[in-house]
């Protein structure tokens, strides 16, 4: 287990090296002076050269790229231009919007997928099976924002349940009443991807269902549902638990719109509001920010299988 | 005793797979099934068992054990019922263990489903035993994986007795073992038959295997069996010409021919089984009334008993 743990983390590092070069390079890949691009056409030669000077932009690349990542570091993404705050206070002004949305999301999906996909699964062929993959089909194929404008058609405009945009803070006035700004958002997200999970648990299942052991089960006589339980369905939640690393990565990119369609103050949007102010720091700093958060979750994803499954040990 | 009755399997809207198969198994007695592969072993084995895979299902025909009838019952329904109490064993050891849980958790599992009110992990270690496991402290906490394949199949063994069968079902239990193995779990599988005084339906395509382990023998083709007897006389004078070719097969000690005869031809897949005597394309005997028709059934002294209408070794018929 330690050993594996190690080789992990080594392969993650490694990783986010590449991907922190491919980060700080993108600025280099943009046609013309980033400075330029960045302070727009009618910046004066004194701000172009206080800002190239304090981006360390008149130094050689690879020096560049050490003081960029001996600063990230040491938890210094640098500076956001148009806040003129640290690209850190921004990101963490956005991180709990952000982490409580892919929090709720995760729970509707495994609270819808997983176990719907089962009930499709033991009630494969029937009617209820062809309805629920069906809704799974429709749910997966359109995007999210539109279910985003339906949901907050209906469920805000319509019937008033919910708030249709905005989040106050859960420390704020409200305090956790206000998660129900996040109802919306966090089912528009959960949609696709709970669709996603309800029909690979399904399919899993189904391929499980086929193997010599289940047969061996049945054989010793134990009643169906625990024949399920403990030997189908432990064995489909493999495939289902090294799928939520994949997940994961969907639900970064989806949130992005999203945060947009409900105009949540999350990371997500913040992204998209530098991209159009050209922000770069705070773009450098989420997208690091984002991989290093991906990788961890994918080492936790691997080592969760690892528990369930006693066969990786040998490998 | 377990007495299997004409029974039928077919594909759902398909063809027959098993054809009318009808044979009694005895306490403390082995009955050797053989047929080449594709024959309807396998699916035979399931049907006693109720446990055919979801395209196919018993049509015909009935199971009853010591008079309760246990047609069409699943194994859990079987285990309420108190009756069936048949046991399996696999023909794929490294598929037939749960990959996840551990050796102890498998049998006992089984242990829970039989004896209830027994303590489940003394007697799982002492079925373990009784399979001759070395090491069982260690190897209750072994996974499937860890296992040797024919340790593996010793765990489907200990698995099965778990379920105090009175007939014990292995399908090709030591085709995927190498022969040392495959001796071991043999004499195992003997051993506990006299011991436990428990029917054996053995099931292989190998008649050698059968010569050294059956006390009778049943020989099956295309679905049907074909022949029936003690495993003395019917190695000594078989009746089927089907039978005689598949002895014809056998790798001969005495004799330094490389080469093993084969039977021409091949086997007909279900759906395609020629009118008549289904062998009968084949076979070197056949005449006109073998392609059409019913085939009478003949007898030979010892009681055996062929599906044929020009049987060989005439001199044994009753
Ligand atoms: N699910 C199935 N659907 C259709 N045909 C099947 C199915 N399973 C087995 N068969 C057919 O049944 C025949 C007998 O198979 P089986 O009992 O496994 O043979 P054996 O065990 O003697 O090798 C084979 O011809 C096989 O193709
Ligand atoms: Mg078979």
């Amino acid at each position: 287990m330690g050993r594996y743990f190690l080789r992990r983390t080594g392969a993650a590092i490694i990783t986010l090296i590449a991907a922190s070069i491919i980060i700080f390079g993108f600025i280099h890949l943009i046609p013309g002076d980033p400075i330029y691009v960045m302070l727009g056409d009618g910046a004066t030669p004194e701000q172009v050269a206080l800002l190239r000077n304090r981006m360390g932009l008149d130094e050689p690349l690879v020096v560049q790229y050490m003081i960029w990542a001996g600063n990230a570091l040491q938890g210094d993404l640098g500076q956001s231009i148009f806040f003129d705050t640290p690209v850190t206070q921004v990101i963490k002004e956005g991180a709990e919007t952000s982490i409580l949305l892919a929090t709720i999301t995760m729970v509707w999906i495994i609270l819808f997928g997983v176990p719907v996909g089962i009930l499709s699964a033991i009630r494969q062929g029937t009617w209820i099976d062809q309805g629920l993959s069906g809704l799974a089909m429709l749910l997966a194929s359109v995007p999210t924002f539109w279910v985003g404008l339906y949901l907050i058609l209906i469920f805000a405009a319509g019937l008033g349940w919910f708030p249709s945009s905005g989040f106050p803070s859960i420390f704020e006035e409200g305090g956790l009443s206000n998660l129900r700004y996040l109802i919306l958002p966090s089912l528009a997200l959960a949609a696709p991807n709970a669709a996603l999970i309800l029909r690979l648990t399904r399919a899993s299942m189904l391929d499980v269902a086929r193997e010599d052991y289940v047969r061996t089960a049945r054989a010793k006589g134990i009643r169906p549902y625990r024949v399920v339980l403990r030997h189908i369905l432990r064995n489909a939640l493999l495939a289902v638990v090294s799928a939520f690393g994949f997940t994961f990565a969907a639900l970064i990119s989806e949130a992005v719109v999203t945060e947009t369609v409900f105009a949540l103050p999350g990371i997500g949007r913040t992204v998209v509001q530098s991209i159009l102010r050209r922000d770069y720091p705070v773009i450098q700093g989420v997208i690091l920010v984002t991989v290093c958060l991906y990788l961890v979750i994918n080492l936790l994803v691997d080592l969760s299988y690892r528990l369930l499954d006693p066969r990786v040990e040998l490998e | 005793m377990l007495n299997v009755d004409n029974i039928v399997v077919s594909v759902r809207n398909g063809p027959d797979i098993v054809r009318g198969v009808s044979f009694r198994i005895e306490p403390g007695e082995i009955l050797g099934l053989v047929g080449e592969s594709g024959s309807g072993k396998s699916m035979t084995s399931l049907a006693l068992m109720g446990l055919l895979p979801p395209a196919l299902h018993l049509s015909a025909g009935s199971i009853t054990q010591d008079g309760a009838d246990v047609t069409h019952l699943a194994p859990h329904e079987r285990v309420r019922r108190k009756c069936g109490k048949m046991a399996m064993v696999f023909q794929e050891p490294m598929t037939s263990l749960n990959p996840v849980l551990r050796i102890a958790e498998q049998i006992e599992e089984a242990v829970r489903v039989h004896d209830p009110d027994t303590d489940a992990s003394p007697r799982a270690r002492e079925l373990l035993d009784m399979v001759r496991i070395p090491d069982t402290a260690h190897q209750m906490r072994s996974f499937p994986h860890e296992l040797s394949g024919g340790m593996r199949q010793r765990v489907m063994i200990a698995i099965a007795l778990a379920c105090r069968p009175q007939v014990l079902i292995a399908d090709e239990p030591t085709t995927a073992l190498d022969v040392t193995v495959q001796l071991q779990v043999l004499g195992l599988i003997r051993d506990l038959c006299n011991r436990l005084d428990m029917g054996v339906l053995f099931i292989t395509h190998d008649l050698g295997v059968v010569a050294q382990l059956a006390d009778r023998v049943a020989v099956m083709y295309a679905g049907s069996l074909v022949e029936n007897a003690d495993v003395e006389p019917l190695f000594r004078a078989p009746l089927h010409p089907y039978t005689g070719a598949l002895m014809a097969c056998l790798p001969n000690p005495e004799s330094d021919d490389a080469v093993m005869a084969t039977i021409s031809g091949s086997a007909p897949r279900p759906g395609a089984i020629p009118p008549g005597c289904p062998f009968s394309p084949r076979c070197s005997r056949a005449q006109q009334p073998c392609l059409s028709g019913p085939v009478p059934c003949a007898r030979g002294v010892a009681g055996q008993t062929a599906m044929c209408h020009f049987p060989l070794n005439e001199s044994v018929l009753a």
